[in-house]
């Protein structure tokens, strides 16, 4: 395996002069870093050019944005099972390229990450890698077949931050309550992918008139909501802590902004692309937008904005879904669904904040203390001192022209190719060492 | 000779993927040349060398014996060669992409591709990858444009003109690609549309392609003037679509008393093969007078010759064979 990192030594650096964005602190303002040996020692305004200690390497950040590095809590890495899509490493170098310092991996694999040996694989193999920590969900039933409930406990000890079955929704009544239920006494959270499976059942994209056009088969927006709904029910039967993923539709953020408000133990978050497009990215049958869930309408995409901005929706994760050449030059209906999101998960992100829908630190919370906080990880997130300096520095205004095949993910598979915006990634740090630097500020440069 | 304006004076388009995206000119252009076939077929000087040299692959990759006969007999009245690849849906599994599959035929030359295949879009993708005209017969419930070309055609021969026609679309419309390809034809060229089916038949949001939605048959027939009965695709149903084909005959099917709430000079269509008593009932469908169904199989021969000599000579003059 290539060394994908470059060893700076683990003596003090000092990132100055930035536009320090704190999200648990909420707080905007000029200043800097201080890092000794992998940890965060200093933060805030006084950290300049003329309070540094000796020997101590300086990055002038010339008033970039520096936070906490993206805690992305929705990501397949395909590894174990399908490296010929994405390997933990090139995941990493990818990640490394996003601003993406931690990652929860879903359970999805061949094997599936349902048992001890498995979440330590994960670890082990991310380890190595040395690039973005990567996390793994567990699987909630056994092969992710529905059925049985994995043994939770015990992969939650072995580091199992949450679970999920995957991109497949938890349709049993009885297996869900009982997870909800089970999960409670280590204070777990399930993660649901909301799909009615019956009525979702062949459909290639969204229902209505573009669908109908194409002659594709379309599942209904409110087979979301559906689901949903029944889950509600059994959160309340449990006292789980219930995480819904990628919410993609109106209705559905409205009936988890009045589930919040009776007070119940859900949370949701959103990907990139369901409030960056819409279904007309599927016209002409590109079967790089066929996601799962299906893109929406536009009324749809701007109730997603919406439920961002009034924090009914929590976070946003990339859900990274790396497919190739192979998977996706099929006709539509035989295409598989998802797309890479790594790279495009911040820039896509900072639309909301240069559309004037979320400030700043309101775009960065949902990338970094949010998803943190769902699945607990300490120091994840954070600028607070003592914690691991995971950081990323980068220019929101940069415009730019994506291009998957600058990718570092095996796949190029993105439904923003070809797509202009605006914010990049300068340089990436995790535990003090960098991961990642955009050729205008490499050494050499 | 319409009031969508005379025939445009060439075919613009390097294949033919659909309907959508043709001007009423571009449609009046092909059926005015399939007009002039459809009178040539029937004498005994049937044949030209207008498309000699050329090679014409029919690739279906779904069962067919009608359509892919038509494009034979089409493109071998014209004097081109013709190869027939039928591909069935288990060995395309099995085997070769439709993408690996396009790039060796294209390597081989052709003039032109006749593609079927079982899923919308997938003719469009395979026009993306080779360098010869793409002509569509049939994508999944998409598009069937020379299906529509060709019912455009025996009703102008019988109405004199393609504006100002209510056209009753019915039955199975969720599965069936000929029906999009008309509604689109019919829109195009000033007729109204209705669409007349059990709800689960209706796809969602089709109003929005400019057409009135009907479940009662009778009510639906009214004083329309043509009726044009679609195929029950049962092999694509998944799930209960219709409770039974008895009950369905019942609401659905086309029969005399039906018929009674249309024109009386109202025709009976129907792209075919035909389910007799099923959605239509043999004494309406082989009634002389009314039914134009034979009329239409012959049309069809005719619109496919028209459409393979604009796309091959669009194709030569574009460089052939390059």
């Amino acid at each position: 395996m290539t060394p994908a990192i470059r060893v700076k030594g683990t003596g003090r650096k000092a990132i100055i002069n930035a536009r320090l964005l704190d999200p648990a602190e909420q707080t905007d303002s000029t200043g800097g870093i201080l890092i000794e040996n992998s940890k965060i020692i200093d933060c805030g305004v006084k950290v300049t050019r003329d309070n540094l200690p000796k020997d101590c390497e300086i990055i002038d950040a010339a008033g970039a944005c520096l936070a906490p590095g993206l805690v992305d809590m929705r990501a397949q890495l395909r590894d174990p099972g399908f490296e010929h899509q994405e390997t933990i490493e090139t995941a990493g170098r990818s990640a490394a390229a996003g601003g993406i310092t931690t990652i929860i991996a879903l359970p999805n694999t061949d094997p599936v990450i349902d048992d001890v040996a498995g979440v330590e694989f994960i670890a082990r193999r991310a380890r190595k890698v040395g690039l973005a920590k990567v996390f793994a969900y567990g699987a909630v039933s056994k092969g992710i077949e529905g059925g049985e409930i994995t043994e939770m406990g015990l992969l939650h000890q072995a580091g199992a931050v949450a679970f999920c079955d995957g991109v497949k929704t938890i349709a049993s009544a009885r297996l869900l309550r009982q997870a909800l239920s089970y999960s409670t006494f280590f204070d777990g959270m399930i993660v649901q992918h909301p799909e009615e499976p019956e009525l979702s059942k062949g459909a290639a994209m969204n229902s209505g008139e573009l669908a109908t056009r194409l002659g594709l088969s379309g599942v209904s927006p409110l087979a979301e909501v559906m689901q949903i709904e029944r889950d509600l029910r059994l959160v309340e039967m449990t006292g789980g802590r219930l995480h819904f993923a990628h919410i993609s539709t109106g209705e559905s953020v409205e009936v988890i902004r009045k589930a919040k408000k009776r007070g119940l133990k859900v949370t949701c978050d959103t990907a990139p692309f369901y409030f960056a497009l819409n279904e007309n990215a599927v016209s002409d049958y590109r079967t790089f937008a066929k996601l799962s869930p299906p893109l929406r309408s536009e009324d749809d995409r701007q109730a997603i904005v919406a439920g961002l901005a009034d924090g009914t929706i929590d976070a946003i994760a990339s859900d990274h879904n790396p497919q190739d050449v192979d998977s996706k030059r099929l006709p539509f209906a035989q295409a598989a669904a998802g797309g890479v999101g790594f790279e495009t998960l911040l820039p896509i992100t900072l639309e909301l904040y240069h559309n004037g829908h979320m400030s700043m630190l309101d775009v960065i919370t949902k990338l970094t203390t949010a998803p943190a906080g769902l699945v607990r990880i300490k120091g994840a997130g954070t600028l607070e001192i003592g914690t691991a300096a995971d950081l990323v520095l980068f220019d929101p205004d940069r415009p730019w022209k994506i291009d998957p095949y600058q990718f570092e993910s095996k796949s190029k598979n993105s439904p923003f190719d070809g797509r202009l915006t605006q914010g990049r990634v300068l340089r990436t740090i995790i535990d003090g060492r960098e991961v990642f630097a955009d050729p205008s500020v490499a050494e050499g440069a | 000779m319409s009031v969508m304006g005379p025939a445009a004076d060439h075919y613009p388009h390097p294949h033919l993927l659909g309907i959508e995206g043709l001007t009423p000119g571009e449609i009046t252009l092909i059926l005015d040349r399939a007009q002039h076939y459809a009178e040539k077929n029937r004498t005994a000087d049937k044949t030209s060398n207008i498309l000699a040299g050329a090679t014409v692959v029919n690739l279906f990759y779904e069962n067919s014996t009608r359509t892919l006969t038509s494009f034979e007999l089409a493109a071998k009245r014209l004097g081109a060669m013709v190869i027939n690849m039928t591909v069935g849906t288990s060995s395309v599994k099995k085997g070769e992409t439709l993408i690996d599959t396009a790039m060796t035929l294209n390597a081989m030359n052709p003039d032109a591709l006749v593609v079927r295949h079982g899923d919308s879009g997938a003719v469009k993708l395979l026009s993306e990858k080779v360098n010869c005209a793409v002509l569509n017969a049939g994508d999944g419930r998409h598009e069937h444009p020379t299906q529509a070309l060709l019912d455009a055609l025996t009703i102008r021969r019988h109405k004199g003109r393609l504006h100002r026609l209510n056209v009753a679309i019915c039955g199975d419309i969720a599965h069936s690609r000929v029906a999009r390809s008309n509604i689109l034809l019919l829109n195009t060229m000033g007729s109204r549309v209705r669409l007349v089916a059990p709800p689960t038949l209706i796809p969602s949001k089709i109003d929005r392609m400019g057409v009135e939605i009907f479940h009662d048959m009778e009510e639906g027939l009214k004083d329309c003037d043509i009726v044009m009965m679609l195929r029950l695709q049962l092999e694509r149903m998944e799930g209960s679509f219709i409770p039974s084909v008895r009950e369905y005959f019942h609401f659905h099917g086309l029969d005399r008393a039906k018929l009674a709430n249309a024109k009386p000079d109202a025709l009976i269509m129907h792209p075919g093969p035909m389910n007799r008593g099923v959605e239509i009932d043999s004494e309406v469908a082989d009634d002389v007078e009314r039914s134009v169904i034979r009329e239409q199989v012959e049309m069809g021969v005719a619109v496919r010759m028209a459409a393979l000599e604009l796309l091959v000579q669009n194709h030569r003059q574009a460089g052939g064979q390059a």
